[in-house]
């Protein structure tokens, strides 16, 4: 184990430093962040200053350097807009991210494996088809469109839940969230049922087609043979064995949930981690849109690294160290 | 309780909810715009001027037509040809209590230019100028020439205190340990991306806002900020889109407010390149830069069917432009008319100036800078192409488009032949457009910044320099007047028209629209 998570480390720096040099070099060929940022009254001068002040009159190579240099001491740059460190302004967004993300995944989970059992194990019955051809539509349907659909019916018509933003904070057990308080779950529940739409499309699908096929299988027969009760070989025998696919895609789609629910914070005006990096890629804020790649690699290097724990945990047959990673 | 105990206390509270005044009460608006910071002089760019005006003043102010009023002077006067005397007001308190005088002129013109990291300085209005304290409530702000804009560059820097104010970093203004201004609000909470929240200045000096409590909360997508004040989640919303104007106006629990704005756009045309580098012969083959000639300019503009862009493209909310800035701004001309369309006059002066076969340009412009940006170059597109100058379009996200219509091209020359751009002025007058894009591009005395055609022509130049020293009110508003006709008569640009803005509030709710394209809060009125 200590051995596999190793050389999974060293794996993850690698991939790391390639990717800052693809994403440094990718961000710095679009466009000049000076025009975005500069005053239109400002003179010749006071532009020259700005491209100075900035370090954008270096050659690239350079630039990648001190940026290098930095990061080794875990400072990835001063935003250009907000002149504050990048790092800093990243974290300070994560929280809001990450509960959405969390909602929409709980979301997922308590809605997805539920629905694709049923559809399943009743593969025959209306009901079942129904939240087939449903799953249909999470998936098809854009996001943006979906984010509109749900802010006028739910804010608009029905006025039964709050349009955008996020609402009160409360801490409890150290953790300062909105879903601790009634005005920030209602807040919570559309953009989080948005951005989870797709994920309990993906989980039922996942789940019925592993407990169609398990069902078939010969253990399941043996133990209806035995006289195990329905719950005990739904529940104990098939779950287990339908939930190793499950957990994968969770993991890594969960990974996409913080990284990249930039759509339904934009729409809902949530003011996470997405909403940032869009606006700084907009502006050209570039040490922003470099910093975000830097830790969304790395989130995802981690997330990699704790499904593989999690497969050894629910299936005792795989043997991290053995596996050659 | 008895009945008459309760009758009575039913009356009682009555009574106090009738006595409670009707501007206790919390506005919360939808901003389709973000700061960046909340310290007054760390980034020059309107979504954060505009947050600063809640909470800090200038000298002097700019209503909502631009035009300059008393704020924390009242009063001030040039005394000789280079020196400007700014008489203060007293008994004016910041909101940490301190009071202001002289001084916090004095550091405030220190910082103000010479934030770290500032990613766009107030350097541009305060270099060139001086600041000598006479007393505690007199100034002298001093030039090396004669400068008419001294109080148009005054009201863009606000003061901030010299206990606490000046010294502080932008990282203390940003926790709010340091955000004390004199203005109307104090500012109670800053969470970046999500609010601010603003408490009324009850010691404020001069009109205190309706408003005890306000909340400004960045909702940049344009359909969400429509959905939240439909949801009732704001009370008010600034850019609105023009595609929702129609449907919002129908709704008799909504009320809009529109003005016109000090930004006009326009086009720009290459006039610097024998060798253009978007213009070729109809054939492809190359040709002598046709828009040097001034008959092409003019028969473009002729070409322009300005009614139907505002009519269709911007669905009536526009207002056709045939200078640099609407009626009733210091510097305008009266006597300009907006271009009629003229196809067949184009077709003619085309004929005359020897390219009566066409020829073919690319027209550039952004995407997302301007309101319907990209299809008003669309519609110009179709328009030229009928008078026989085959035009191709191109648009781009404003990220890329600027620095390549700026400096894109060989030696950082502008890259485009044919560009679509607009011009806001924010001083509120004609010298500001006049200096950046019709002056001659001179880099080390700072004219012409935006000049992307590079139109060049030293009778005008000469004017708008001699304007820039003109004190004298009339006579300055005469020069300039007279400096777009000029340039109105060289077709150095060709003005479309004046961006509208819009404001949708709830019923009962109305903003008087600022030119600037502002939203403040302090104007925000409750019937």
């Amino acid at each position: 184990m200590t051995v596999f998570v190793l050389r999974r480390l060293i794996q993850a720096a690698i991939v790391v430093l390639l990717m800052s040099m693809i994403v440094f070099f990718g961000v710095n060929v679009v466009g000049d962040p000076v025009d975005m940022l500069v005053s239109p009254e400002a003179d010749q001068a006071e532009i020259a200053r700005v491209i100075r002040d900035f370090g954008l009159d270096r050659p690239i190579y350079e630039q990648y350097w001190y940026f290098l240099k930095g990061a080794a001491s875990g400072d990835l740059g001063n935003s250009f807009i907000f002149g504050q460190p990048a790092l800093k302004l990243i974290l300070h967004h994560m929280p809001a991210t990450l509960e959405l993300a969390f909602a929409a995944l709980f979301m997922a989970i308590i809605l997805g494996i539920p629905l694709g059992l049923y559809a399943g194990l009743y593969p025959d019955r209306a009901s079942s088809k129904a939240i087939m051809a449903g799953s249909i539509f999470g998936f098809s349907l854009p996001t943006f469109w979906v984010g509109l659909m749900l802010i006028m019916i739910f804010a608009v018509w029905l006025g039964w839940l709050p349009a955008t933003g996020r609402g009160d904070t409360a801490t409890f057990l150290g953790i300062e969230a909105s879903f601790f308080t009634r005005d920030g779950l209602s807040h919570l529940i559309l953009p989080a049922l948005n951005l989870a739409l797709l994920k309990i499309s993906l989980v039922i699908r996942l789940t019925r087609a592993g407990a169609r096929e398990a069902i078939q299988q010969d253990y399941i027969k043996f133990a209806r043979a035995k006289g195990l009760s329905t719950g005990r070989i739904v529940f104990v025998h098939l779950m287990k064995n339908i939930m190793i696919p499950v957990v994968t895609v969770l993991g890594l789609e969960f990974g996409s949930l913080i990284a990249f629910s930039v759509v339904t914070e934009t729409i809902f005006a949530w003011p996470g981690m997405g909403k940032l990096l869009i606006e700084a890629i907009l502006q050209l804020d570039r040490p922003i849109v470099v910093a975000y790649l830097m830790i969304i690699v790395i989130l995802f290097v981690v997330i990699n690294l704790v499904v593989d724990i999690l497969y050894s945990l629910l299936d005792p047959r795989v043997r991290l160290g053995e596996q050659g990673a | 309780m008895t009945l008459r105990t309760t009758a009575a206390s039913a009356l009682a509270l009555v009574a106090v909810m009738a006595t409670v005044p009707a501007w206790a009460e919390k506005l919360t608006i939808g901003l389709a715009s973000e700061a960046t910071s909340m310290d007054p002089h760390f980034h020059n760019l309107t979504p954060n001027n505009m947050i600063s005006a809640h909470i800090f003043e200038a000298l002097i102010g700019q209503d909502d037509k631009q035009r300059l009023i008393p704020g924390l002077a009242t009063a001030w006067k040039p005394i000789d040809d280079t020196t400007w005397e700014f008489t203060l007001r007293k008994g004016v308190k910041f909101h940490d209590g301190s009071a202001f005088t002289a001084d916090d002129v004095v550091c405030t013109w220190e910082r103000a230019p010479d934030v770290p990291n500032s990613p766009s300085s107030f350097g541009t209005y305060t270099k060139g100028k001086t600041i000598e304290k006479i007393d505690d409530y007199t100034i002298h702000v001093k030039t090396a020439t004669p400068y008419p804009l001294v109080p148009n560059d005054i009201s863009t820097i606000y003061i901030v205190s010299d206990e606490g104010g000046c010294e502080g970093t932008t990282e203390q203004y940003n926790d709010l340990s340091v955000a004390h201004g004199t203005g109307p609000f104090t500012i109670t909470a800053y969470e970046p991306g999500a609010v601010i929240s603003l408490k009324r200045n009850d010691d404020y000096w001069g009109d205190k806002p309706q408003w005890s409590e306000v909340d400004l909360k960045p909702i940049k997508s344009a359909p969400s900020r429509v959905a939240a004040l439909l949801a009732g989640d704001v009370d008010m919303i600034d850019g609105v889109p023009t595609t929702d104007i129609e449907t919002l106006k129908k709704r008799d629990d909504l009320t809009l407010s529109q003005g016109s704005s000090n930004r006009v756009i326009y086009l720009h045309m290459d006039q610097f390149r024998e060798d253009s580098p978007h213009v070729t012969a109809r054939d492809g083959g190359k040709i002598k830069n046709p828009l040097l000639d001034k008959r092409v300019r003019l028969a473009i503009s002729k070409a322009i069917n300005r009614d139907a862009i505002v009519a269709r493209v911007m669905e009536g909310v526009a207002i056709p432009a045939g200078q640099l800035l609407p009626d009733g701004f210091f510097g305008v001309s009266e006597n300009l008319e907006i271009m009629a369309y003229d196809p067949k006059g184009a077709k003619k002066l085309l004929e005359e100036a020897g390219v009566g076969d066409g020829f073919r340009m690319t027209i550039h412009g952004p995407n997302d800078r301007y309101i319907n940006d990209a299809k008003i170059v669309e519609a110009i597109g179709q328009m030229l192409t009928r008078i026989g100058i085959e035009t191709a379009v191109e648009t781009m996200p404003r990220s890329v488009y600027f620095k390549r219509a700026s400096r894109g091209g060989e030696g950082d020359q502008p890259e485009f032949s044919f560009i679509l751009v607009g011009w806001g002025a924010g001083s509120g007058e004609a010298s500001s457009p006049l200096k950046s894009l019709i002056h001659t591009y001179d880099k080390d005395r700072g004219f012409g910044a935006s000049n992307r055609g590079r139109h060049s022509d030293p009778a005008i130049d000469t004017m708008i320099e001699e304007a820039l020293t003109i004190v004298d009110d009339a006579k300055r508003q005469d020069m300039l007047a007279k400096a777009t006709e000029m340039a109105m008569e060289n077709v150095a640009i060709i003005p479309l028209h004046y961006q509208v803005n819009t404001w949708a509030a709830k019923k009962g709710i109305t903003y008087p629209a600022r030119t600037d394209e502002q939203t403040r809060a302090a104007n925000v009125v409750k019937k």
